[in-house]
């Protein structure tokens, strides 16, 4: 730093220093407690790239193999970590690589803050070389964004922007930055962002809604809850779980909650949605309370609306006022931070159980057993299954790991089978379902959580979406273990050709290369298991090892995920086979 | 709540940034819903824009709208209204051949009547204005097609509520 710029403000305590734009923006990510990112260079953001350089022993920057996977690091590293996850990229093919993972962190509301280089502002609007406009194309995809075209709005625009990736609800934002403004020297000085005129992030708790919705839980003779991530994102889990204890309440999840209480607590029923659990998605239009915390009734879950718990009364905590009766009408809706409203109902509610009620959810999956999970797990038939291998990861890690999943078959599987101990251990692309999401999202859960063990576990589809994600892996010594269920299809398209299309395999065949050459290629130790015998030391060698692994894991090529909600159908249609 | 679609209009209060336009015109977008009129413009408050938004929807819509236009980290504040909790004028433009203003007496009595004004004349062509409602500029322009008209061009609708909009109240809480 040059002391010489130095200027001393006399009437505040805090200095101004003369820095150039691009310097700014890495004090801004210092000053937010940003201490890695994710990113890929090019001409629009060389001078920030210049100034990492300097700045190398405060602030990691992992360069992905494409700007997709940056994005998705930065979600992984979120996802598990509840920080900000930032990822970097320069202006026009850089930018719009970002947006992939941008959309999927709006819809699965993961804080990130996007950072993009964007051509000189007098060349702006002029069809310039790698000139896009991603603040337009953005836009829909974002919580907030904004073009900085001066050094001097750098600092502000970089603290509005983390304050409202974090803050409320979470979600992506970008800041997209001129190269004239990253060369600009102008007065620095930060000041982080305390709130914005226009924006109420957490609704104010209405007690006298949270004592009607106590009221009627109480009053309920088969309630159920629903949860979602907000219970997650609240960092609500320890009053989550208060009151479901308290209450006696069966409670089910989405995927994007699983773990938020684990999933072997007796009063965990499953998971709701299209390949949920049977008993939690046929008894949604059993109970007569549905409590629904921190989750959207998002149409995976919910299937035909006509039909969703049309006899219950409904209960809605969110802190998304958009949420209210967008899909599902509400009798009581609490709008507020899920840790204080959790909290507020808890005291309100009366120790309870409903043996009988629990007792149909209990039945309900003993008949799921018999039909779908017993052949899973158990499979007397040649040719390995998915969940077998999810059934070896959890006896190895304890059901402790961190489990990041791609999109498809495997996704379901895992979400499924896996056993979730802790919370934020299922990191997964709920909303936008964005294969090519697992592997950059595990290295980025890996890099926020070192000390925990985490497995991504994909498709042969997906895999090659992103696998070259593999060089960053590589590179940074990244210790994530890797497996791949590979039933040389794209399994969850194929499985809906066969059951809805005739058969008719329409390009969903696929020939796969030498993966475990590849992953040799990249120095990455790997292995390949085609027989059940070979399973369970395969795990136990991939746990074992220091350092990143990969697992190939040839499954049976024609496996269905089961139970299943067709499209459009009821959540009491609910199939077994 | 009523299930028919009628005209609501949607106001709203935002920070006066680049931007929002394309923020909102995406909601109604998203939704396939064609935009009647928009006009934006300075509001009561100071650094406040507002946005003045018709549309032809069902009162349940109109609500999820709103959540999602507040729901932008820019906006204020929006409201909807049906046309009798609101008082509107939109303005319109003629021009028109100046031989006709001299040919045609009628035309100065639809001036009149329609209490039009003619805001300027010249050799060629003279230019009449008129804000009001809907009908009453739709009244107007069938009058004048008639005698041919060169250009005809509406603003947005402009609209105040009858019942107070609490805003000031909203912001000056959020100062406090
Ligand atoms: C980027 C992207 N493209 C297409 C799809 C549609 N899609 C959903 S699941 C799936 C098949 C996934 O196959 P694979 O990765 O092999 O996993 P499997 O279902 O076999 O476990 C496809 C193509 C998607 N979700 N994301």
């Amino acid at each position: 730093m040059d002391t010489k710029t130095i200027k001393k403000e006399t009437n505040t305590t805090q200095t101004t220093e003369r820095i150039s734009g691009s310097e700014a923006v890495i004090r801004c990510l210092l000053a937010e407690g940003v201490d890695i990112l994710y990113g890929y260079p090019g001409g629009a953001i060389m001078p920030v790239y210049d100034e990492l350089y300097k700045y190398q022993d405060k602030i990691h920057h992992v360069l992905t193999r494409h700007e997709q996977g940056a994005t998705h690091s930065a979600q992984g590293y979120a996802r598990i970590s509840g920080k900000v996850g930032v990822a970097i990229a320069t202006s026009g093919p850089g930018a719009t690589n970002l947006i992939t993972g941008i959309a999927d962190a709006q819809i699965d509301s993961t804080p990130m803050v996007c950072i993009t280089g964007q051509v000189a502002s007098h060349l702006l609007g002029s069809d310039a070389f790698q000139e896009t406009d991603i603040v337009g194309i953005s836009t829909p995809v974002t919580k907030w964004n904004c073009q900085v075209t001066k050094a001097s709005q750098i600092p502000e625009a970089m603290a509005k922007a983390f304050y409202i990736a974090r803050s409320g609800r979470p979600g992506p934002v970008l800041v997209d930055i001129t190269k004239d403004a990253q060369f600009e020297e102008f007065d620095f000085k930060y000041e982080k962002c305390k709130g914005v005129r226009s924006y109420i992030p957490i609704p104010k708790l209405d007690q006298t809604l949270v004592e009607a919705a106590a009221k009627l839980i109480n009053a309920a003779k088969k309630p159920m809850i629903v949860w979602g991530q907000g219970v997650i994102l609240g960092e609500a889990e320890a009053e989550f779980k208060a009151v479901v204890e308290k209450a006696g309440i069966p409670s089910a999840w989405t995927i994007l909650g699983a773990g938020a209480i684990p999933t072997t607590h007796p009063l965990n029923i499953g998971m709701v949605g299209m390949h949920g659990n049977y008993a939690p998605n046929v008894l949604t239009n059993d109970c007569d309370v549905l409590i629904a915390i921190g989750m959207r009734f998002d149409d995976r879950v919910t299937g035909s609306l006509s039909t969703y718990a049309k006899q219950a009364k409904v209960i809605h905590f969110d802190i998304d006022p958009a949420e209210i009766d967008k899909n599902v009408k509400t009798d009581v809706a609490v709008l507020g931070d899920s840790k204080e409203s959790l909290a507020a109902l808890l005291p309100l509610l009366e120790e309870k159980t409903y043996p009988e009620w629990h007792q149909k959810f209990k039945d309900l999956y003993a008949i799921e057993y018999e039909k779908v999970i017993k052949h899973d797990l158990h499979p007397t038939k040649e040719g390995l299954t998915m969940a077998e291998v999810l059934k070896e990861i959890n006896i190895q890690t304890k059901g402790d790991a961190a489990i990041v999943t791609d999109v498809g078959q495997h996704q379901m599987i895992a979400c499924r089978y896996a056993n979730f101990n802790k919370t934020r251990s299922n990191i997964t692309s709920g909303g936008l379902g964005t294969m090519g999401f697992g592997l950059p999202a595990a290295i980025g859960a890996k890099m926020a959580a070192p000390d925990r063990e985490v497995i991504s576990i994909s498709g042969d589809g997906g895999y090659q979406m992103t696998i070259q994600e593999l060089g960053t892996i590589f590179q940074q010594k990244t210790g994530v273990k890797i497996v791949v269920l590979n039933n040389e299809f794209l399994g969850m398209v194929r499985q809906w050709q066969e059951l809805f299309f005739d058969r008719r395999y329409a390009s969903t065949e696929m020939t796969n290369p030498d993966f475990v050459a590849i992953a040799k290629g990249y120095f990455i130790e790997a292995q390949k298991v085609t027989k059940r015998e070979e399973l369970k030391d395969a795990v136990a060698k991939m746990i074992n090892t220091d350092g990143p692994y990969f697992l190939e894991v040839c499954v049976e090529k024609e496996g269905k995920v089961f139970p299943m909600i067709p499209t459009g159908a009821s959540v009491s249609e609910v199939r077994l086979e | 709540m009523s299930a028919e679609k009628q005209l609501y209009t949607v106001s709203v209060y935002t920070e006066n940034n680049i931007g929002l336009l394309n923020r909102i015109s995406a909601i109604f977008q998203r939704r396939h819903i064609n935009i009647e009129s928009l006009n934006t413009s300075p509001s009561e408050i100071e650094s406040v824009s507002r946005f003045t938004i018709v549309i032809n929807m069902t009162e349940d819509n109109v609500k999820k709208i709103i959540g999602q236009i507040e729901k932008q980290v820019e906006v204020i504040k929006a409201y909807y209204h049906t046309e009798d909790e609101i008082i509107y004028q939109e303005s319109c433009i003629f021009k028109m051949r100046s031989t006709l203003l001299f040919d045609e007496r009628q035309i100065q009595n639809i001036i009149k009547e329609s209490n039009a004004r003619i805001v300027t004349v010249n050799r060629e062509f003279f230019v009449i204005e008129k804000s009001g409602r809907k009908e009453e500029i739709e009244l107007l322009h069938r009058e004048l097609t008639v005698f041919g008209i060169m250009q005809f061009t509406r603003s947005g609708r402009i609209a105040v509520s009858k019942e107070e909009m609490k805003i000031s109240t909203m912001l000056e809480a959020f100062q406090a």
